[in-house]
This record gives structure tokens, C-alpha cells and sequence, in this order.
């Protein structure tokens, strides 16, 4: 019986209690223990991105983060992007991915939109080079990036419908 | 397996040091980024304690003084990318950072840990040799603080291997602050720039003035068992004026002095063509520059 320990931290904006196995990764915790699974297991070594959350404003694997390390932080998962109703760019992202047909199996959706809004975040009006670049550890097995850039630069353009 | 007995997350580096001083066994969790997936393929076994460093405060940030930048072990590599001091001053590092892994793992993943992991393909310990990086490492016996200091040209012993005692944590690095007209190049080569472990590596630092060189460093990753310093190569620049015949001179020592291994990412000799005509293409970079 693995070691057990017990963190607190908010999550989606909730503060939120979990018990975890110390050696557990923050992906197995959000799937397994809490039942969050809009967050996708791809790889399990931070190679696809499919995974990606973000933690205390930045972006991460999920897979590679410990559960343990969670406490304290501020987790946000791709069911809490954009539920706070100050978040429009959110929203905007999620208009833009259906309105350019962003999403094929959807698979890689999820951590593709936590990855664009950390990286709109950042860098508001990123042009399609630096978008490219910010995703280059997102994989999307469908091929479908260039309508997934298209709808990033189009809400970075501030011209997302 | 051992399995893990105690989760401790200290919150000031002496907490940290004497924890490693008593506990023995000792797992260092800092990112996470290496350690997970190590542990998930059973290459790495945990230790009986799974030590959660990264709450220390003041194992996080870049400063300048006394003539050197020192950066704390807990600076991820997008902090280094942001940093003004590392831009303004460290290029080779502010190069290889820009070519690790993606951005959600240059977030979260920490100078101390890539230096710790002691790859020879590490992407940072290149520059930080080019840059006569020292690792200050500090532990504490009898409750009173030890610090040491040793070039990280002394500090990797093989893959994963470093001269760090599992009393002693590694606190972060000590720079010398190059001068002004001091140049920096760095080169990794891989088959896509984002998420590719080095085929071969190459940092380059030194002076060019009225033409000729001096206060050179060359250092090679993934060509042996650990980064490596090039010590024929920066024979074959120093002092001398960068023509076309020193820079055919060094790109020839620096094929003979590798000494790399096939593996799945390329040959032996490819390593040693890559080592040879990149190297070549840097200086001729340089000495355009």
C-alpha cells in the first residue's frame, strides 16, 4: 500500500480536499480519484500535450506533475477555462476552435485550448510563427493544425466571431 | 521496490539539508519533469523519502553581484528565457533554453534539476560549462551550514552520475559575469527543434578582437558518457587569428577528440561528421560576426 497524503488546493476555482498517493501523478488524480476527465492521458511523458492544465497561471504536464505538489495551488482544468465570467478570451478561444473547425477527434483538444490560453495570456496578440512555437508540445494525431492555428491567431487578432 | 514512507515539502533550505543529513534515502523532487517519467519506466527507484523542494523560497531567482550572476537551483527555464541578466548577459544558455522540450515542460522544469539528472545530452550543461559555471552545493553535518563550490567541468561523473553527496543539496550556480564584447553561441542539433533530445550539442564562448581569439571555451553534449569541455579544439582557437586555416584546424580537432556511441538517435560517425561541420559553421559565424 503506497503512502498516502493529504493536499488542499483550489481547484476550478473550488477549494477542494483530495487524498493521494505520494508517487501519483496530478493527471491520475484529476481522472481517478476526483473524476475530472476532460483532461486526456496521451503519452504519460510530457511528449504530446494532451494533458496540459495550468497551475498557478502557467501551463504544465499534467502527467509529469506530482498530486502531491498541488497543495496549496491554483489548479485550473479545461472544465474551469472560461468559468469565471471574467474570462471572455476563454470563451472566444472556445468559439474560435468550433468556428474554424479546430476540432477533429477532439482528443488533443482539451490540452491544445489550456495550452492557446497560457500562451494568450502571455503574449495577447501572438502571431501565427509564435503560435506555432507555443504549441510545439501539443500533438494533434488528426494533422489538423493549421485550422487549430487559425483559430488561435483569430482570437489573438481579436477577430474570433 | 521501496516504497515511500514519508512526504516531506520543506519550507527553508536548512529544513531541506537536514532532512538529507538524517533521513538517508532521499528522493530530490524539484520540477518533476524528469523524475516521473523515470520513476514510471523503473529506471529510478524511490527512496524512502520523497523530499518536495520546491516551496523554498529562496532557491528561485537570478541575481548579479560581486561580478557574477548566481541562479537558484529552483529557476525554471522559462524564468531564464524571461530573465533580463541572462538575456543581456548569458547567451548560449538564453539559446539552449530556447530549444528545451515545449513550453508546458519549460515552465515547470528547473536549472537544478536538468544539472542534477546529469545527462550528457542535458541541454543546459553545455552553456554552463562554456560559461565556467560552478554548482554550489550546501549541506549541513551538526547543524552547522557547508558550502562548496566546484566547476561543473568537475561536477558530472557519468549518465545520472555526479559528484554530489546524498548529504548535499544543489543550491544553484555561480556564473563570472562574461565581459562586454564577449561572444556565445550555442547549437543543438535534433530532428524537430521542439521535444528531441540532443543528437550532439556544441557551446562556444570566447573574445575576437583585432581578429583573434582568446579566453576561449568549447564544450561537446551527447559525445560521451557526460558533457564534455573540448580542450584540443580550444587549443586549436586560442590566441590565434580566426581564419579559414584555424577554423579547418579546430573543426578537425574536435572531430578526433569525441569520442561518441551509436544509438537510436544517430551513429558514431554521423556524431562526429555533425561534430565537425556544425562546429565549422559556428566559427565561420563567429568569425563573420
Amino acid at each position: 500500500m503506497s503512502l498516502m497524503h493529504d493536499i488542499d488546493f483550489t481547484l476550478n476555482g473550488v477549494r477542494r480536499r483530495a487524498t493521494v498517493r505520494v508517487d501519483m501523478s496530478a493527471l491520475d488524480m484529476l481522472r481517478e480519484t476526483i473524476g475530472l476527465t476532460g483532461t486526456k492521458y496521451g503519452c504519460g511523458e510530457g511528449e504530446c500535450g494532451a494533458c496540459t492544465i495550468q497551475v498557478d497561471g502557467v501551463s504544465l504536464n499534467s502527467c509529469l506533475m506530482f498530486a502531491v505538489d498541488c497543495h496549496g495551488r491554483q489548479v485550473v482544468t479545461i472544465e474551469g477555462l472560461g468559468a469565471d465570467e471574467a474570462s471572455t478570451r476563454a470563451s472566444a478561444l472556445r468559439d474560435a476552435f468550433v468556428e474554424h473547425g479546430a476540432v477533429q477527434c477532439g482528443f488533443c483538444t482539451p490540452g491544445m485550448m489550456m495550452q492557446a490560453s497560457h500562451l494568450l495570456d502571455r503574449h495577447p496578440h501572438a502571431d501565427a510563427e509564435s503560435i506555432k512555437r507555443g504549441i510545439e508540445g501539443n500533438l494533434c494525431r488528426c494533422t489538423g493544425y493549421k485550422k487549430i492555428v487559425d483559430a488561435i491567431v483569430a482570437v489573438g487578432e481579436g477577430i474570433a466571431p | 521496490m521501496t516504497e515511500i514512507e514519508r512526504y516531506y515539502a520543506p519550507a527553508s533550505l536548512e529544513q531541506a539539508v537536514d532532512c538529507l543529513q538524517e533521513a538517508g534515502g532521499v528522493t530530490v523532487l524539484a520540477g518533476g519533469t524528469d523524475l516521473m517519467p523515470q520513476k514510471n519506466a523503473g529506471r529510478l527507484k524511490p527512496q524512502r523519502t520523497l523530499m518536495n523542494i520546491r516551496g523554498i523560497a529562496e532557491l528561485r531567482g537570478v541575481e548579479l553581484s560581486g561580478g557574477e550572476i548566481r541562479i537558484g537551483a529552483l529557476t525554471t527555464i522559462t524564468d531564464l528565457l524571461e530573465n533580463p541578466l541572462v538575456r543581456q548577459h548569458l547567451p548560449q544558455l538564453i539559446e539552449a533554453c530556447n530549444h528545451f522540450a515545449s513550453d508546458q515542460i519549460r515552465n515547470v522544469a528547473t536549472l537544478g534539476g536538468n544539472i542534477c539528472n546529469a545527462s550528457p545530452a542535458g541541454d543546459t550543461l553545455v552553456p554552463l560549462l562554456v560559461l565556467d559555471a560552478r554548482v554550489d552545493l550546501v549541506s549541513r553535518p551538526e547543524g552547522r551550514m557547508l558550502r562548496r563550490g566546484l566547476p561543473v567541468a568537475e561536477f558530472f561523473v557519468g549518465p545520472g552520475k555526479t559528484r554530489k553527496a546524498p548529504t548535499e543539496l544543489l543550491a544553484g550556480v555561480t556564473i563570472p559575469l562574461p565581459p562586454e564584447n564577449y561572444l556565445g553561441r550555442f547549437f543543438k542539433f535534433g530532428t524537430r527543434p521542439a521535444l528531441d533530445i540532443a543528437t550532439i550539442s556544441i557551446g562556444f564562448g570566447g573574445i575576437l578582437e583585432g581578429g583573434v581569439l582568446s579566453r576561449v571555451r568549447v564544450a561537446f553534449g551527447a559525445v560521451a558518457a557526460t558533457p564534455v569541455r573540448a580542450s584540443h579544439t580550444e587549443a586549436a582557437l586560442e590566441g590565434r587569428p580566426l581564419t579559414e586555416a584555424t577554423i579547418a584546424a579546430a573543426a578537425a580537432a574536435a572531430r578526433d577528440e569525441v569520442t561518441p556511441i551509436d544509438d537510436v538517435r544517430a551513429s558514431a560517425w554521423y556524431r562526429k561528421e555533425l561534430i565537425h561541420n556544425m562546429t565549422k559553421r559556428i566559427l565561420d559565424h563567429v568569425a563573420h560576426a
